[in-house]
């Protein structure tokens, strides 16, 4: 059974991580290559790098994050932020990268959804979508990290996402990001419920209650979360084990090492 | 042993060179035992000949991986074939095995294994995206230490259909049965990305390695 993945996102700016500062167990903490592969250990299902620098001189550093990341890990890793052009996605993919997250250009540019979904395949395109309130049911799309209005409705423009190319809908609920209330269930089941591609519910955290019912009440494909794990309240591994008990399916890696070598005449041969 | 993977000039080939330097133990692996293995990214048919094992990665679309086999593999491809070399084809690599896909129109595959490569259902979201388990139906190389009901990192919007008896191993559950592990003599294929599947992925590529040095 498809399994409902877990994502610990990191939030980096200028190459280093910007949260997370609690684990002890790690050399370096402000190392986002590091940071992944701590939670690659937890059991994480994915990683998400948000870069968050201000300043668009920063591409080779991110480059260089990308490189070292796909070098180290054997999960897949997603990048968003400042990822304006075909140029951009091509350069962070070539770098590495399994998917790309485009947010503000894809809304000034859906052209750049198709284009980067033609050359490198629908899966490596994954469509931010920042969604505030705006009535009873209804939900509008901010761009600039959540500056910006757009007067776009945000299932009308996840459904358009899917129309473009995208292989995957990353959906942030401004409204409750960063509270730890939990997730905007209405508006993660509304989107989940418009497209035919992967939604990740993103923004309200506070707990594995939360993370359960974005999964289930709210039809998320994925759940996403920042501080919960940054701040080691909980491990990717405590959330899985939530969910599994309530019969969620989820991964639970062995661990590690385990029935590598040794079981070279496994349950496979005695069928 | 050298390990070829096959540059079919469509993505980055970082991730599965280094699953496979991981898995046999060489370079950065942090193991001293294993098939070590020399990785090299193969972009010719020469490059690819001195070779005892090559890989046939798995981004890009059918017909450009076909294209991009015929014209710039041709002789590697012949010794795939004929048994001579064993090969791993992941993903897209291991559609290309069978004899055609319906991706984007109809093309011509390799003719390893007979069968098609056909959309999924629209049953189920697609891209078919994330963790899946496997269900093991008979016994292989490939799946050697891995239990029953292991998870593996998918991501693909068509899935091979056999037109033979046999060939699949392993398979997984998504709307229809996908063969996730297939072998046929010295040939396999993995729907799954083993280089992105973690500890669980890195057995499946050391199991490839090993059958291939026997």
């Amino acid at each position: 059974m498809l399994t409902k993945r877990i994502i610990p996102c990191l939030d980096v700016d200028k190459g280093r991580v910007v949260k997370g500062i609690r684990f002890v167990n790690l050399r370096d903490a402000g190392d986002p290559v590091e940071q992944a592969l701590e939670y690659e250990r937890q059991g994480a299902d994915e990683i998400v790098f948000l870069d968050i620098t201000a300043s668009s001189d920063n591409r080779e550093t991110v480059i260089d994050m990308v490189r070292k990341t796909a070098y180290e890990l054997s999960i897949p890793f997603t990048v968003g932020g400042g990822i304006r052009s075909y140029a951009d996605v091509r350069r962070v993919l070539m770098a590495g990268a399994d998917k790309v997250s485009l947010n503000t250009a894809a809304v000034q540019n859906p052209r750049l959804i198709t284009e980067g979904a033609e050359i490198f395949g629908s899966q490596c395109i994954v469509v931010a979508i920042d969604a505030k309130k705006s009535g009873e049911g209804k939900w509008e799309v901010y761009t600039h990290g959540g500056r910006k209005a757009t007067g776009m409705d945000a299932v009308e423009w996840a459904v358009k996402a899917e129309e473009m190319g995208a292989g995957e809908i990353l959906l942030t609920s401004m409204d409750y990001d960063g509270s730890k209330d939990g997730y905007d269930l209405d508006l993660t089941r509304r989107v989940s419920e418009s497209v035919n591609i992967p939604v990740i519910a993103s923004g309200g955290a506070g707990g594995p209650a939360h993370i359960y019912d974005a999964l289930t009440a709210g039809k998320a494909d994925a759940a996403l979360a920042a501080s919960i794990f940054h701040y080691a309240e909980y491990t990717v591994g405590e959330v899985k084990a939530y969910l599994a008990e309530r019969g969620v399916p989820v991964r639970i890696p062995r661990p590690t090492g385990a029935g590598v070598g040794k079981g070279i005449r496994g349950n496979a041969d005695s069928k | 042993m050298r390990v070829a993977i096959l540059d079919m000039g469509l993505g980055n080939l970082l991730s599965i060179r280094r699953g496979i330097e991981r898995a046999s133990g060489g370079i950065g692996s942090g193991s001293i035992t294993g098939p070590h293995a020399e990785v090299i990214i193969a972009q010719r048919d020469a490059e690819a000949g001195c070779a005892d094992a090559v890989v046939i990665p798995g981004v890009g679309a059918f017909r450009d991986g076909a294209n991009a086999l015929a014209g710039r593999f041709g002789g590697v491809v012949g010794r795939i074939r004929s048994g001579e070399i064993p090969a791993l084809g992941i993903c897209l690599g291991m559609q290309l095995l069978f004899t055609r896909s319906f991706e984007g129109g109809e093309y011509p595959g390799l003719g390893v294994i007979s069968g098609d490569v056909v959309r999924l259902p629209d049953s189920v979201k697609v891209p078919h995206m994330g963790w899946n388990s496997i269900r093991i139906v008979r016994s292989g190389e490939l799946v050697r230490g891995i239990p029953d009901g292991e998870h593996f990192y998918f991501v693909h919007s068509y899935y091979c259909r056999p037109g033979e008896e046999g060939v699949t191993v392993a398979e997984t559950e998504y709307g229809v049965h996908i063969p996730a592990i297939v072998e046929k003599g010295r040939v396999f294929g993995t729907q799954f990305h083993p280089e992105k599947s973690g500890e669980a992925g890195r057995t499946i590529i050391r199991n490839f390695l090993e059958a291939a040095k026997r």
